[in-house]
């Protein structure tokens, strides 16, 4: 039943990156996709420059719509990303991002796992939402070059994303764009790179402290429509949850926490069955030996 | 656990966000996301 569950989440994270990256053709000429499709945006991390991308990236496409030539405020995507953050809040992060997936599928490789101590990890959680503000509203939307254009900061200078899914295939099959690579290029490579092999150790690194993106849905984690439900009657308080927790959440304490990506571990690893999605009928608690027996198991 | 913030709030801001999203949409910026998302984006790739 547990396996069930994870590999439905696997299936559902793998069926829907191939879904919003089913340009193939783009992949072997080195195009991208310019259809109907390219005006509205996925709600993951997906580099719409992939040659494979069917849609537009939301926080590119806030970028380009803040430039600061124009100064004008991105009202469609901001109220897109909104409306699914109070929807779902970031379950989008645990289910239909591929970067995501990529992260966890690099987790999964049996080599020794890194614990970030909790101080540094506490800290290191805000870096996503400075890069948020900073690098895609505030600089984006300000900043002018010398030729008086915006410059999309956080795609430019740190989005590993765009580096893998569109860069690295786009710059091997086009001689015109490996010659044009440079040290941005290079420099985009390491970052890429750094975050790769940090995910082999660290679980998620880029959602927990880079990710703009989840930082923006983080915002309406504790407002969201889909809540993480515990029904404290029914806890034991056994811990399991916060022991399966991949992304490190005390969940009896704060269930819908800004860093809960509602990928449900929790939900199965609870021996009482006091973790649920959404707002069910309250079901009734355990007696005391039931809570006692499963303390002991 | 019950909710801290009343589910009507969440749907007050849900009504917001769909206003803000149709409000962008009129006033035509599907058309800089898709200008945007059409041609190869050189920064994110790291061009330039």
């Amino acid at each position: 039943m547990k396996d069930r569950f994870a590999l439905l989440r696997k299936a559902v994270q793998l069926g829907w990156g191939l879904l919003t990256n089913a340009h193939i053709t783009g992949f072997v000429k080195g195009t991208i996709y310019q259809g109907p499709l390219k005006n509205f945006c996925v709600p993951g991390m997906n580099c719409y420059s992939c040659p494979g991308a069917l849609g537009a990236c939301p926080i590119g496409a806030m970028q380009s719509l803040f430039d600061a030539r124009r100064r004008k405020f991105a009202f469609s995507v901001v109220g897109y990303l909104a409306a699914l953050g109070l929807l779902v809040g970031r379950f989008i992060c645990g289910w239909l991002c591929l970067f995501g997936l990529i992260q966890e599928l690099l987790y999964k490789i049996p080599l020794p796992k890194l614990k970030v101590p909790k101080k540094i990890d506490r800290v290191l959680r805000y870096l996503k939402y400075a890069v948020l503000l900073i690098l895609v509203f505030l600089l984006p939307f300000f900043w002018r070059s010398e030729l008086g254009v915006g410059e999309p900061f956080f795609c430019k200078y740190l989005c590993p994303v765009g580096t893998l899914e569109g860069g690295v295939p786009l710059v091997l099959l086009q001689e015109q764009l490996k010659s044009a690579a440079g040290f941005l290029f290079r420099w985009k490579f390491a970052l890429m790179a750094l975050v790769l092999l940090s995910s082999v150790y660290i679980h998620r690194p880029f959602c927990k402290y880079l990710c703009p993106l989840g930082a923006f849905y983080a915002l309406f984690q504790k407002v969201s429509v889909l809540r993480l439900k515990l029904d404290g009657e029914k806890c034991v308080s056994c811990g399991k949850c916060e022991k399966t927790c991949p992304m490190g959440v005390a969940v009896t304490r704060d269930p819908n926490s800004a860093e809960c990506i509602r990928c449900g571990a929790c939900v199965r690893a609870c021996p009482a069955g006091a973790l649920r999605f959404g707002s069910g009928a309250k079901k009734p608690g355990l007696n005391k030996n039931e809570k006692m027996n499963i303390r002991e198991e | 656990m019950k909710r801290k913030v009343p589910l009507a709030v969440t749907v007050l801001l849900l009504v917001l966000a769909v206003a803000s999203c149709v409000f962008g949409v009129s006033r035509g910026e599907l058309k800089t996301v898709y200008r945007k998302a059409a041609t190869v984006c050189l920064e994110c790739i790291g061009i330039g």
